[in-house]
């Protein structure tokens, strides 16, 4: 009796509630093998990039006496043509790229949702005007854009950078999630809901948006994938410069400096483009799970 | 319609960014002028409104007008680095480069993607369609100029299998352009890297989307039908899997189009194939904004054209199209 209570209050607490999420969250991405290696990759990206420069030196130190050293047990990744660890430039490397990207799919995909649904809900001109909108942005080549505005404007802020990607990619999430809409909008429920006399916003927010939710979350991902095709293919071009180093300035100088024809430095260059396309390809695994996660139908018997 | 809007409002807002805004272009040529060379203000910027192909007295409209007038005959202003020099003459000789890399690379590897995409769904479940699957949804998720990097550092670096030096450029010292085997080969030798990154860049999402689209075609009645008639197999896969099968991936096209000629800014630097991307580069490189503008310009209609082959090649494949266009 005792016990039961103590459990619910323990359910109850908003604490509580998050970890018994979490938990039946991390459950179901284990059931697909592919999705949980892939959200295992991530997150071990994520935690040591954003969590490691803490615990490191910000600035590597320089070593005249160590260019190009293969590894070692000191430098697990060898060094660079300065003789700085490479392991050390990689984990302070990340958090700018993927603080990039997570911030400009963020903004695409709040553009994206919002123009969607509300096209897709309210119909009519808007949303026609909205698609057009969505087909023209999409014929516009996103890099060169990019880099025509990097030349011409100074982008040494992150949020810019973030903003500008975060205008180009919205159109295809954007048509994607006006199907969506079109589609849910005529389902039994939200008829009965509307029947009910449920208010527009009751429809939107407790009817559409749930069922929506894990659409939106795998094309997030998809986004941040997108987002960072073009931070990084900016900065290894050496148009947006970023002062701190990152995985695309890591590939921008093996590149100026030469360490690309040089049969030495095979670590140092192999270093950051494994770290991104690590990420990558984890991010696109990782969807695997989500999906699985959020349409149930997909599940093999457990 | 909408193609032409677009064009105008890309046109628009090059204008814009290099006329007007704060320290734009135009102004910090002129200010680089008066203080670099003790030019007069007066005699800089006629020399700027001459290269901008500007009249830079007249108010911002006019100017405007005359851009978008000067754009329809075609003049784009002259390269700031060459001087004398007009900008479409040096976006001519670059285009046909880009042209012929990407248009050979997307043939290619659509129709290899289809192929094995096909393959994949007729031998769905097997270790082949797994194998094919797995690598397709890997070289699809890694950025196609990592790829690009690794052939370089791989093939060409690490193992020495290929001179890329030579490869370099978009032919070979003394070679001229004709219709003749030399050329041919030549320009298919300088473009072939850049080929094989684009092919890699795109195949997988081919092979998906035709795994995926031939997988439920061949649930279809009317395939059903075609087998209990007896007909060949090998016909059934063509004209009636195959030709259907092959329109969902067919609209995936006209999407990358624009992300494959964007793509190419990257794909021609790594490579040094002296296409429009390469053009881009070295034009914001040198600060050259007419260039860039043409350039520009130049890639976003290249696109917009690309899409309108792209519809109008699908409603020759789709009769349904054909039908609803019509009316």
């Amino acid at each position: 009796m005792a016990a039961t209570t103590g459990e619910r209050r323990y359910r109850d607490s908003a604490v509580g509630r998050i970890l018994a999420w979490f938990a039946s969250t991390l459950k179901l991405m284990a059931r697909n093998r592919v999705g949980f290696a892939g959200f295992l990759v991530v997150s071990t990206i994520v935690l040591v990039t954003f969590i490691g420069p803490v615990f490191l030196p910000s600035e590597v130190p320089v070593n005249v006496e160590e260019i190009y050293e293969t590894p070692t047990l000191s430098h697990p990744l060898g060094t660079d043509s300065e003789g700085k660890d490479v392991l050390l430039q990689i984990i302070n490397g990340g958090r700018p790229i993927l603080t990039i990207g997570f911030l400009a799919a963020a903004i695409s995909t709040t553009i994206a949702v919002t123009l969607g649904s509300l096209g897709g809900f309210v119909g009519g001109r808007v949303d026609t005007g909205f698609t057009w909108l969505a087909d023209m942005v999409l014929t516009i080549p996103q890099l060169p854009l990019l880099a025509v505005l990097a030349g011409v404007l100074r982008l040494n802020s992150k949020i810019t950078v973030a903003a500008l990607i975060g205008v180009l990619f919205w159109p295809t999430l954007m048509r994607a999630t006006r199907a969506q809409v079109l589609s849910l909008k005529e389902r039994d429920y939200v008829e009965s809901a509307r029947a009910l006399g449920l208010g527009t916003p009751h429809i939107v927010f407790r009817e559409i948006a749930p069922n929506m939710a894990g659409y939106i979350a795998i094309n997030f991902t998809l986004a941040v994938t997108a987002s960072m095709y073009a931070v990084v293919g900016l900065t290894l071009l050496g148009l947006v410069p970023l002062s701190e180093d990152n995985w695309g300035v890591m590939i921008n100088l093996a590149w100026t400096r030469g360490a690309i024809f040089s049969k030495d430095s095979v670590f140092y260059i192999m270093s950051p483009i494994a770290a991104i396309a690590l990420f990558q390809l984890g991010l696109v695994a990782m969807n695997r799970s989500l999906s699985e996660i959020f349409d149930p139908r997909l599940r093999r018997g457990a | 319609m909408k193609a032409l809007i677009t064009i105008f409002v890309m046109a628009s807002l090059t204008f814009f960014l290099v006329r007007l805004m704060p320290g734009s272009p135009v102004e910090a040529y002129i200010a680089n002028l008066v203080t670099q060379y003790n030019v007069s203000h007066e005699n800089a910027k006629a020399q700027a409104a001459s290269l901008f192909s500007l009249d830079l007295n007249a108010p911002v409209y006019q100017q405007y007008l005359e851009y978008l007038g000067n754009l329809m005959r075609g003049d784009l202003g002259e390269s700031l680095v060459t001087r004398g020099v007009p900008v479409s003459e040096i976006v001519l000789a670059y285009l046909p480069w880009t042209l012929f890399s990407i248009g050979t690379a997307l043939i290619i590897s659509f129709s290899l993607g289809i192929m094995l995409g096909m393959l994949m769904a007729y031998k769905r479940e097997t270790k082949l369609d797994h194998i094919l699957t797995n690598l397709g949804s890997i070289v699809s998720s890694i950025p196609d100029y990592l790829m690009g990097i690794l052939i370089l550092v791989w093939v060409g670096v690490q193992w020495e299998l290929i001179d890329v030096t030579n490869m370099r450029g978009s032919l070979s010292p003394g070679i001229q352009p004709g219709l003749n085997l030399t050329f041919i080969g030549d320009a298919f030798y300088h473009a072939s890297l850049p080929i094989l990154t684009y092919v890699l860049g795109t195949i997988g999402l081919w092979m998906l989307t035709m795994r995926g689209s031939t997988e439920s075609t061949l649930g279809e009645d009317y395939v059903t039908v075609a087998k209990a008639r007896g007909l060949k197999e090998r016909r059934i896969a063509t004209a009636y899997v195959g030709r259907n099968a092959a329109l969902p991936p067919f609209t995936q096209l006209s999407i990358s189009i624009a992300l494959v000629f964007g793509g190419s800014l990257l794909i021609e630097w790594i490579f040094v194939y002296e296409g429009l991307g390469y053009l881009l580069y070295n034009a914001i490189q040198q600060r050259d904004y007419p260039v860039m503008q043409g350039v520009f310009l130049i890639i976003t209609t290249m696109v917009i054209v690309a899409n309108l082959l792209a519809d109008l090649l699908y409603s020759r494949l789709d009769p349904r199209i054909r039908v609803a266009g019509r009316d």
